[in-house]
């Protein structure tokens, strides 16, 4: 009889809402309504992958990382080299940058098991920072601060030729986002991704229970490093261009903006989040094109001072209100 | 050889005074504060538009840019600060961050993105000759300054009132306040004299390091480096953790120019993998 409950209660969150439809219809209906958009839209899906990515980690498993660009760079520039070297076929380069990307995060993957909050963010800064450093230093393969180029990047599975207009790659970058999506949302209610909440929320109460603590977070770095490698992968096929750009210090800090806007550890908050953030910039670097930074620094600041919950607290209050009035 | 460990000392000192305010709020009071880099941006261009626009004397503008970016300190502790030190890490981090660019847009647009070039005066360009080594007055004065601010700092800590207090607070701030210690105001004016103390180092380094609208970007992780290999333990830790930093950061790109700043961040991953709790730090668990 209990035993039946907690099946129940553990398949709940499993079954898809109708909120989840309506926000993946919507998506395919902004790629339908908006063709002269498209530039945007394949910005935006390329970010809410990155930001999935660091949700997993952040808001999942609950490190706190400043150096996320580390693997969404590493997959840029391998997809570009990949690309160059003559296999122009992109998922074959996805398939190839998401590897490079998931090694990477497996072997620094040890270096955040320890420490606190400090350490961690000290230490995957400093990954980052090393690998930037490599991809200058390394012009000969990197090409340094000209940025990578001569990226040849094929049909799509050898039928899909990308256009000039961008509507290929939206639709390719679409379909990776959303295939990602569902992975990691499968992943979420595995024995896997309750063990990691799991470690997220108590570690000495994980580890007491029986979870392997470091091996589960060893997995799920790992497996976000791949996603924010299939994310710098996106990118380099999609614009057919690396530069150092793609692991600066600000892309990290950027994504994990993009995720604290549209909330942490529900994989949603990376894609609602990048689409609020791109609209945002949009509008605000018409304004004031040379210092978007101010208003993102603004944005920031103002979030934490007045509190998330608050901000974010109030509107869902409001819908509770609606709903339980209606 | 020598001239290479004067430089660096003199670089490690600098980083000392810029980072120590930071061993306080980060290290003690366990706030992580990104932003720390932009109070001492504020003391360089401080100095900088006091001695090349309105003909200031150097060792004047020195004072005034760290006044002024103690000020600074005490009116965003008083106004920003004070709402985010309970906060999660990840909130600290997001604020600080968010601070930083903010600083930096506000530079760039008052200043322009180009870099900063401080006028110094005539007398600190000369070179003192020892027959052994000839060391640049500039050097010299930045280590004369530094230490005696060191040594400051450590009798202060150790020998006034206020100190005393400091440490109270920091130890155990519900016990001091029954004490009748206002802990919010001796971690004001703590936050204060670290922005100043940080403000002091921009304007006084501001030829060696460079200042430009990235500068709190660009020296963020040397700071931290300094706190985290440093340990929250006084300031013996930072200070020698500092010195370090500073001989091997320019020993590092005398040597081996074409490797860069790579050591110096591979030494950090190491580093905070094998001593998590800072380099000099007692074995204890805190």
């Amino acid at each position: 009889m209990n035993h039946q409950r907690v099946r129940q209660a553990l398949a709940a969150p499993r079954r898809l809402r109708t909120t989840e439809f309506v926000f993946w219809l919507a998506t395919i209906a902004a790629y339908v309504l908006l063709p002269e958009r498209s530039l945007l839209l394949n910005e935006t899906a390329i970010l809410g992958l990155f930001a999935l990515s660091l949700d997993l980690v952040l808001g999942i498993a609950g490190i706190v990382s400043l150096g996320h660009a580390a693997f969404f760079g590493l997959g840029a520039y391998t997809a570009g080299l990949v690309g160059k070297i003559g296999l122009t076929e992109p998922v074959l380069g996805l398939l190839v940058a998401g590897t490079a990307a998931g090694v990477l995060g497996f072997a620094t993957s040890f270096l955040v098991l320890r420490g606190s909050d400090l350490t961690r963010l000290m230490v995957t800064l400093s990954v980052s920072l090393v690998m930037l450093e490599l991809a200058n230093r390394l012009t000969s393969l990197t090409g340094g601060a000209d940025g990578l180029q001569g990226i040849v990047i094929g049909a799509v599975l050898g039928t899909f030729e990308f256009d000039m207009f961008g509507r290929v790659a939206v639709a390719y970058s679409l379909t990776v986002l959303f295939l990602a999506f569902l992975l990691a949302r499968w992943l979420l209610h595995t024995p896997f991704g309750l063990a990691v909440r799991a470690i997220a929320a108590n570690p000495l109460r994980s580890a007491a229970i029986g979870i392997p603590n470091n091996r589960r977070l060893v997995g799920i770095y790992t497996i976000a490093a791949v996603v924010a490698g299939l994310a710098g992968a996106l990118l380099a096929q999609t614009t057919q261009f690396v530069s150092l750009d793609v692991l600066a210090f600000h892309r990290s800090a950027e994504v994990m903006l993009v995720l604290v806007i549209g909330g942490t550890g529900y994989l949603y908050g990376g894609l609602v989040g990048a689409v609020l953030f791109k609209l945002l910039q949009d509008q605000l670097s018409d304004l004031t094109p040379q210092y978007w930074q101010f208003w993102l620094g603004l944005i920031f600041v103002a979030l934490v001072v007045v509190g998330r919950d608050r901000v974010f607290g109030a509107p869902q209050a409001l819908w509770r209100r609606i709903r339980s009035a209606a | 050889m020598l001239t290479i460990l004067v430089d660096g000392l003199a670089y490690g000192m600098l980083l000392f005074v810029l980072a120590c305010g930071l061993s306080v709020t980060l290290g003690v009071m366990n706030f992580i504060n990104l932003a720390h880099g932009a109070f001492a941006m504020a003391g360089g261009y401080v100095a900088v538009v006091l001695v090349n626009g309105y003909g200031v004397p150097f060792l004047l503008a020195l004072p005034i840019a760290a006044i002024a970016a103690g000020l600074l300190g005490v009116v965003l502790e008083q106004t920003l600060y004070v709402h985010v030190y309970r906060r999660s890490h990840l909130d600290q981090v997001l604020f600080s961050i968010g601070l930083v660019f903010i600083a930096m847009a506000v530079v760039d647009y008052t200043q322009g993105s180009q870099q900063q070039f401080l006028h110094l005066p005539n007398f600190l360009k000369t070179r003192i000759d020892l027959g052994v080594v000839s060391l640049g007055t500039y050097r010299v004065l930045i280590i004369c300054i530094c230490g005696v601010l060191a040594l400051a700092l450590q009798a202060i800590l150790t020998r006034t009132r206020f100190g005393a207090r400091l440490r109270a607070s920091v130890d155990d701030p519900v016990t001091a306040r029954g004490l009748g210690i206002n802990v919010n105001a001796i971690f004001a004016a703590t936050f204060g004299v670290g922005s100043g103390l940080a403000g002091l180092g921009g304007a006084l380094g501001a030829e060696i390091l460079g200042l430009d609208p990235s500068f709190p970007l660009k020296f963020m992780v040397y700071f931290l480096i300094v706190v985290t290999a440093g340990g929250a333990a006084g300031m013996t830790g930072p200070f020698l953790a500092a010195i370090l930093l500073g001989v091997a950061d320019v020993a590092g790109k005398y040597y081996f120019p074409s490797v860069g700043a790579f050591i110096i961040y591979t030494l950090v991953i190491v580093l905070l993998v094998w001593r998590p709790n800072g380099l000099f730090a007692a074995a204890s668990g805190r």
